[in-house]
């Protein structure tokens, strides 16, 4: 088996559903052993992918490969090799805890060790309880635990800490952290920008069925996207300027008196993103090598 | 593209059947967790037998070869024996499965290299089990309860082991091929249940199928019910009775020939309607 070819591999995809187009050619590649986030609005087409590339829906046109394979014929020992979390589903959970996690673990050749995995997740004191007993959060929690029960090469994650309280989220950070150490391949979808800039190092940014941007979380939107922004507010009209010399232009300013309302925004990367997606016209890129 | 065909761990028929019989444990373990579904489709043909007989305690349904009345329990058993496998496999799996495609189970296994055939030897597997334990429960309330003769003869219990284990497959297979009809988990039970219900009326469930007007016996006679509870009657119903059948006769290669017919039908369907999920739904 070689690792040098990316886990995934993703050209010109597309996707039509009865004459609408969902996707409209994307183009992206992961690494192995690389956390990858994929970030975008609702029906920007992020699900789309991830399950295109996951095998459960059929591409319109383009090429994909999942660790090698067109996930369109991937096979029982494809799957073998991959941990899926879906989005929140309404099971019965009529198992408990352990119950589900040691029957899916024996579907897989080689899966972690079940109290393992229940230690992973923070739910010791609940193994025992049925599945259907749990609270959402709880709930989600097993389904990542189910995600990563058979030692996947590759996990996908489709907006994982859903229902999470902060403290859970924290604990699911660290659980990918650990999954990240072992060379785990990720494909991340989420509306948390924080949890896609602590868990991903790069990330593609989906809108109306394009990817509008892929690249490093730090890099996203390009340096002209972090240049700060100046506001004040002078004979009650408020006035920006963008500048890369923040410091020289206050003082400028302040020459011509004291300005009102002073402030000097860094552009977070939600503001990044909520420009990249505002663009509706955006044209479509191809990643940067 | 560089090859990275990983090397086939996964699929060997040893492990597709050593899986298929974790999937059989599970399946039982959480059947019997949901209530509603132990109530209408393991107890009811239980509930249904005790009512009959006891409301019918002093009614005879005919003689014996010895001149002894036969008891509406005696008269019943074949019956809700019949329906029993019906409920525990048809309408149970039916159910069932379409409840796990709507509510996400099946989209997670899917997922999983979890194999088809793995699967479906949980569910017939189950549908077998929980078959004999309530036939079980049925026969010995019927000896204990209602003084119902079980019978000692060797070739009668061959003759039970055998319609049994085919009416449960025919029966699993046809739930599998069924679950694809209701368009969602909801609708389940409104779409199975009075498909069961007109087919328990009809085949001699609830009703003397020989009373039944000729033409309604030649519609149930389509259908798999109707020879699985002859076949049924065979066993505990006195050799008198063979001679109000239709041409006087258990015809019990009929039933074999019936309920084999369906269980090609019943494979068929489940082998072009079955899916872990609707794909672009």
């Amino acid at each position: 088996m070689t690792t040098s070819t990316p886990a995934v591999e993703v050209r010109g995809l597309r996707k039509d559903y009865r004459g609408v187009h969902a996707l409209l050619g994307l183009d992206f590649d992961i690494q192995r052993g690389e956390p990858f986030a994929l970030l975008g609005p609702n029906g920007a087409g992020k699900s789309t992918t991830i399950e295109i590339l996951e095998g459960y829906r059929d591409r319109s046109g383009g090429e994909a490969r999942v660790l090698g394979v067109d996930p369109q014929h991937g096979g029982l020992d494809w799957k073998a090799r991959l941990g899926i979390v879906l989005q929140s589903s309404g099971e019965q959970g009529a198992a408990t805890v352990r119950e589900q996690l040691t029957h899916f673990a024996g579907f897989y050749p080689n899966p972690r060790d079940v109290d393992e995995v229940i230690a992973w997740v923070g739910l010791e004191e609940k193994a025992s309880s049925l599945i259907r007993k749990l609270s959402g959060g709880q709930r989600r929690r097993v389904d990542v635990a189910l995600g990563i029960i058979g030692r996947p090469e590759l996990l996908f994650l489709d907006e994982p800490t859903t229902g999470f309280d902060p403290e859970a989220r924290r604990q699911f950070w660290t659980l990918i952290e650990q999954l990240k150490a072992e060379g785990t391949t990720i494909l991340l979808t989420t509306h948390y920008l924080d949890e896609a800039a602590q868990l991903s190092d790069r990330a593609g940014i989906v809108a109306g069925g394009r990817l509008v941007e892929i690249g490093p979380i730090d890099t996203i939107g390009g340096a002209e996207a972090r240049i700060p922004v100046v506001r004040w507010t002078r004979g009650g009209i408020v006035h920006e300027e963008r500048t890369e010399r923040p410091g020289e232009f206050v003082a400028r300013l302040s020459d011509e008196g004291e300005p009102e309302r002073l402030e000097v925004i860094r552009p977070s990367l939600e503001d990044i993103y909520l420009q990249l997606v505002g663009k509706t016209d955006s044209t479509p890129v191809s990643e940067r090598a | 593209m560089t090859t990275t065909i990983a090397t086939p761990t996964v699929v060997t028929p040893a492990r597709i059947v050593r899986i298929g019989l974790s999937r059989i444990r599970y399946e039982i373990v959480t059947y019997f967790r949901q209530g509603d579904a132990v109530f209408f489709t393991f107890l009811f043909p239980v509930v249904m037998l005790t009512i009959f007989s006891v409301a019918f305690s002093n009614t005879s349904f005919g003689k014996d070869a010895a001149g002894h009345a036969v008891s509406a329990a005696t008269y019943y058993l074949p019956g809700m024996l019949a329906a029993g496998v019906l409920l525990s496999g048809l309408q149970n799996l039916a159910i069932d499965i379409a409840g796990e495609k709507s509510d996400g189970t099946l989209k997670r296994l899917a997922g999983t290299p979890l194999s088809v055939i793995s699967y479906f030897i949980g569910k017939i597997g189950r549908a077998l089990i929980t078959g004999i334990l309530q036939a079980a429960l049925l026969v010995l309330l019927a000896g204990v309860a209602f003084g119902v003769k079980i019978p000692t003869d060797p070739a009668k219990w061959l003759t039970l082991a055998w319609v049994f284990l085919l009416g449960v497959a025919t029966c699993a297979i046809l739930g599998i091929g069924l679950s694809a009809l209701p368009r969602s988990g909801k609708s389940a039970t409104a779409v199975i249940i009075p498909i069961v219900l007109v087919l328990q009326f009809i085949s001699g469930v609830y009703l003397a199928f020989t009373n039944l007007p000729t033409w309604l016996q030649n519609v149930a006679s389509v259908f798999p019910l109707k020879w699985l509870a002859q076949g049924m009657r065979s066993v505990f119903l006195p050799s008198t009775f063979q001679a109000a059948e239709a041409g006087a006769s258990w015809n019990l290669s009929g039933v074999a020939i019936a309920l084999g017919i369906w269980l090609v039908v019943g494979l068929v369907m489940a082998r072009f309607t079955f899916r872990w999920i609707r794909k672009d739904s």
